[in-house]
Formats: C-alpha cells, structure tokens, sequence
C-alpha cells in the first residue's frame, strides 16, 4: 500500500444491550491520510456509534480498526495522541471560560507547560473567541460553543479529526461559519472524517461520501459519483387526487430513469435537469387535462438519497434505542 | 488559519508518574475553578453545617448531659466529622454531573492518564474540605468552642478527618458513577449517610442509646473518628490514644477496599 490509510476499519460491530439493537453491523470504512470523508445517513444509523468506536471510547464487540496504523482497542492510548474529537454534543465545561477550557485540554494533551496558554490564545483567535476569552462557556451561544469544542480537539494539532454531526442544531450562519473553519483546517493537510445528516454539508466538505443505514455502508462514492445516481433534482407535483396522481406518473414517468414515487396525491421525480423537465411535465400534464395542486423542485435531500438507495424512507427516531442506551439522560438534555 | 500544519504530536514522549500527577492536578483546578464559578453552591453547603451547629449548640444541646467537658467542645468535632461526610457527596454529585453532561466522554478521548478524573475529584473535594474546616473552626470559636491541646495535635485531627474524608470519596465515586444523573446521585448518597453520622458518637454520648444500637454505634467508622477527634482536640476524659489508631487504620482500610470498586466502574462507564 502506497499511502497509508488514516482510518481503517473492518467488520465493525456494536450491538447495545438494551433491546439488543445492533447499531453497527459488519461496518467497513477507509479514509486515506489528508483526505476528508463524510459519513452520512439519518439518526440512529450508526454514526455516532462508529466514531465512538474509532476515537477509543468505546470497545467494538466485533471487527477491528486502526487509526494511523494504532489499533483502536489494543493501542488505544496511541491512538487518542493522534485524534481530534469534536461533536455535536459541544462537550465544554459551561463553568470555565474559553481560555481555561482550551488550557485544561492543552495541559491533558501533555502540551509542554509554556505553550498551553499561547496555544488556547491562538485558537480562540482562530475561531474567532477572543473576545469571549475570559467568559465562562456558559455564556456562549450555540454557534460559539460548537467552535470552541472543535478548537479543543485541535488543541494538540493533531493529524486525524473526528467531527459527529458538527453543525447539527445550529442556525444557518452559524452553520456556514463552522464550514468556513473546517474548510481552512481541511487545507492544511488535516485528515477528517465528518459525520452529518444534510446531504448538502458532505457536499460541500467532504472528498468522498459514505452512506451508512441501520449500522452498514450502503453506498460509498464522491459526491459527484453519489449525485449522478441520484440525479440532481428533485421534482414534485401536487395533485388534487391519489388517482391523479398515479395517472400523472404513468405519463411521466420516462422523463425520469428512477422510478417515479407516488404518494398519496404527491408525485415526485428524481432528474438530472430540473427545469427543462418541469416545462415537459407540465406541457404533457396540460395536454392531459390532469389539473395541478402545485409543483416545487428541490435538491435531492437525505431522505432522496435514501429513497433512491434503498427504495424506503428514512427511519428516525430509531435513536433512542440504538445509540441513547449508553448515553444516558445525556440526549435528553441537549434536544431541549 | 496559518497555523493549521500538522506538527507530529507533542505529547508522543510524555508517560509516567510524572504526567499522572499533572493530569490529575489539571482536573483539581478545574474542579476547583467550579466552587470559584458558583459562589452560591459553596456559600450554601457551608451554610448547613453552620446551621448544624447552631441547632445543636442552642437547641438541643442543653438537653444533653456530657462529661467532662462543655457540650461545645464535646460536640464540634462531631460536627466536624459530620461536615467532612455530607462534603464527599460532592464527589458522588460532580462526577454524576460530568457523566452526564458528556465530558468524561471527551476525556476518554484524550491521551490522558486514567487515573486523573477520579484523583482530580478527589483532591479537588479534600482541598475543599480543607476550606470547610477553616471555616468551621471560626463558627466554633464565634460559639464558645475552645480546643484543649495545643496546634499541632489540632492539625492533626484535621488531617485525620481529611483522611477520612478522602477514603469516603472513593465510595462515593462509585455512586456518582453508578447514578443516572447529579440529583439521584445526591438522594442516593443520604440514606448512608444519615445512619453513619447520627446513629454514632458525634452528637450524643452512646450510653444515651438502646443497648442494641449501642454496638454499632461505638465501633463504626465515623465514631472512631469523632473519637479520635475529641481525643486530639479536647482530651481529658476524651483522651484515647486507641481512637486515633483505628481510626486511621479504618480509613485505609475503607480506601483499599472502595477505590478498587470506583476505578472498575469507572472503567466501564
């Protein structure tokens, strides 16, 4: 092997206890040094139960990975000095400010003593915290403690940076300013891998894109591999009946090399041009006499790339019972 | 983001006892900066056992018959012992917290030593208990308190309480630990508490008590440190060079025998 592999990981399996849930089954995962991989898939999938598995905290029950060569359960303490873990559970301690935080983790990360303080300093002005240096964390909107947990696992500049679900939950800019930020850490040759629910996030961040379901890969490619299977739009028509609509996809349905999805009164079309598709649509629905609700193109969302890689909608809420058993009331808190 | 390069990682050389006792101290002071953060939480921990001492100095106390010596002196170092107890709940009630909030998930991923959450808790909670002894001695000589021996065998009874201290911490690690979340950790910690520091020796002569509880109430483990105690800080009748022993032989005791039983949960958590 030419270039050696930042994550490996084979057969990966974790079934929790409680419910016997298996929320990794048979998980295989590869990530080349300096690129960045992002693992998508809807909640409860098994990504968060993976990157647990892969940053030591927790011990598969089958399967084997390493992290920069470190085996992830017989190296562990190897492989915790070559990882970074930031997460959607911004887990900083609310009591201490920003610099104390970034220097508590600088001082466990063993960082000689006199570059633990200009470290935190340096970070906190990166991520644009200096003023809010000397603040407890407590202080700190949503947007600002998810930079500061992500600037506590880059304290020790390490080479590999786990990221589970970094943007889940924040608003919209705040979102596009933690991209900007881990866009700029991708350029400095940092290896990532980025676990996300919005297709749009592994888009734009990542190299390549796995898709994981009920605890296994199901499709694994570059985002541009992954959208020309999907195709790029998403169209869907609104009619006044059930009926309607099954008629309405008959007469549309070679526009579209997926299967059309009727549901209900709605049709949706999965194409690779939006647009010109619509115009024939409605040319052809109009020449039907097949009168229109409403129409609306969109991207193809998380649930498209389900729909279209596994022909069913996305189970949510399966959550609770694969990957909340470990974590206790910890859920329950962060989701209020 | 210039500063974005990957430098090899500066912790590969560190290992050892050494970087044990930094992560430890690390976790102290952050555990520290917490009481400093949240004036209220120690203002008003302190204020309970200030309460204890007023209500068995003015309420109860003149009910109480004791030899020797005034029922102040006979009772502060039971006070003391008393205070040192509820004190490692917080042990059991900041390790439940950090538990749940997620942090000691973020320190699992770290190239921490192992032994530093646990021994930060811990000595975070005994240099607090040190504060809270400080403290109570003021109250005690604002209400008539006046030790007997000199300064040295008071400091020793402070070290021997302190000591007693620590070694519960460790069982109330394991409860933290064990606890779904910080308030069920505090409620879970009382029921053990309450038998041990008032079905004993630091509030009441045991002669008072009926003959069945007299037994465990000699012998179990905060009386021989009220004991020891009373021994060091009033004397006279209450000299007991025995006291002093068992009660330090207890406390290691109690330590071999818990700290295993919190590091294994602390393990699996």
């Amino acid at each position: 092997m030419s270039e050696p592999l930042a994550v490996d990981a084979h057969g990966l399996t974790k079934i929790f206890s409680k419910g016997s849930v298996k929320a990794l089954d048979g998980f295989d995962l590869e990530v080349p040094t300096g690129q960045v991989v992002g693992l998508l898939g809807p909640n409860g999938a098994g990504k968060t139960t993976a990157v647990r598995i892969l940053s030591t905290i927790i011990r598969p029950d089958a399967g084997s990975a390493t992290i920069m060569g470190h085996d992830v359960v017989k190296h562990a303490a190897r492989v915790r000095r070559v990882i970074g873990l930031a997460g959607q559970y911004a887990t900083v301690d609310e009591h201490l400010t920003g610099t104390e935080n970034l220097s508590m983790v600088g001082s466990l990360c063993h960082l000689p003593r006199v570059d633990v303080k200009p470290r935190a300093k340096e970070l906190l002005e990166q991520f644009g915290l200096a003023d809010a240096a000397d603040r407890p964390a407590s202080t700190y909107s949503g947007g600002m403690r998810r930079r500061l947990d992500l600037a506590a696992a880059l304290v020790a500049r390490p080479p590999v940076l786990f990221l589970d679900e970094p943007t889940t939950g924040l608003d919209p800019q705040s979102r596009i300013g933690l991209w900007d930020v881990i866009e700029a850490l991708v350029k400095g040759g940092t290896t990532v891998l980025l676990t996300t629910q919005y297709l749009e996030e592994a888009d734009r961040l990542a190299d390549r894109i796995v898709v994981i379901n009920s605890g296994k890969v199901i499709a694994n490619g570059t985002p541009a591999e992954l959208k020309a299977d999907l195709g790029t739009t998403v169209l869907e028509f609104t009619l006044d009946t059930p009926e309607r609509a099954q008629e309405a996809a008959a007469l549309l349905s070679d526009l579209s090399a997926k299967v059309a999805h009727v549901d209900g009164n709605l049709l949706e079309l999965t194409v690779e041009q939006g647009p010109p598709v619509a115009a024939e649509s409605l040319r052809r629905l109009d020449a039907a006499h097949i009168d229109l609700l409403g129409l609306s193109l969109h991207e193809p969302s998380l649930d498209d790339v389900f729909l279209a890689l596994t022909g069913q909608k996305t189970e949510v809420d399966t959550e609770a019972l694969t990957e909340g058993v470990t974590r206790r009331g910890r859920k329950a808190k962060e989701s209020t | 983001m210039t500063s974005a390069t990957i430098a090899p990682p500066a912790s590969s050389t560190s290992n050892g006892v050494g970087t044990m006792f930094r992560d430890i101290w690390t976790v102290t002071k952050r555990n520290l900066i917490r009481n400093v953060r949240v004036p209220e939480a120690l203002f008003f921990s302190s204020l309970q056992p200030i309460m204890f001492v007023l209500l068995f100095r003015y309420v109860f106390g003149g009910a109480i018959p004791v030899e020797g010596t005034t029922y102040v002196n006979y009772l502060m170092p039971g006070i003391f012992v008393q205070t040192m107890c509820f004190g490692a709940v917080s042990t059991s009630i900041g390790l439940a917290e950090d538990l749940q909030s997620g942090l000691l998930e973020r320190f699992r991923a770290l190239p921490m030593s192992r032994a530093a959450v646990l021994g930060g808790r811990t000595s975070a909670d005994v240099i607090r208990n040190v504060f809270v002894i400080a403290l109570m001695t003021a109250v005690g000589f604002l209400v008539g308190f006046r030790p007997t021996g000199n300064v040295a065998t008071y400091l020793a009874a402070c070290l021997i309480m302190l000591l007693f201290s620590y070694a519960l911490m460790w069982g109330f690690a394991y409860i933290g630990l064990s606890a779904p979340n910080a308030e069920v950790a505090q409620l879970m910690s009382f029921p053990l508490l309450f038998p041990l520091t008032f079905a004993s020796t630091a509030f009441v002569p045991v002669q008072s008590m009926p003959g069945w509880l007299q037994g465990f109430a000699k012998n179990q483990p905060v009386s021989v440190t009220v004991d020891a105690a009373r021994s060091l800080m009033v004397g006279g009748v209450y000299h007991s060079q025995s006291s002093v022993i068992k009660a330090i032989i207890w406390s290691i005791a109690i330590f071999i025998v818990l700290a295993p039983i919190a590091v294994a949960r602390y393990r699996k958590v």
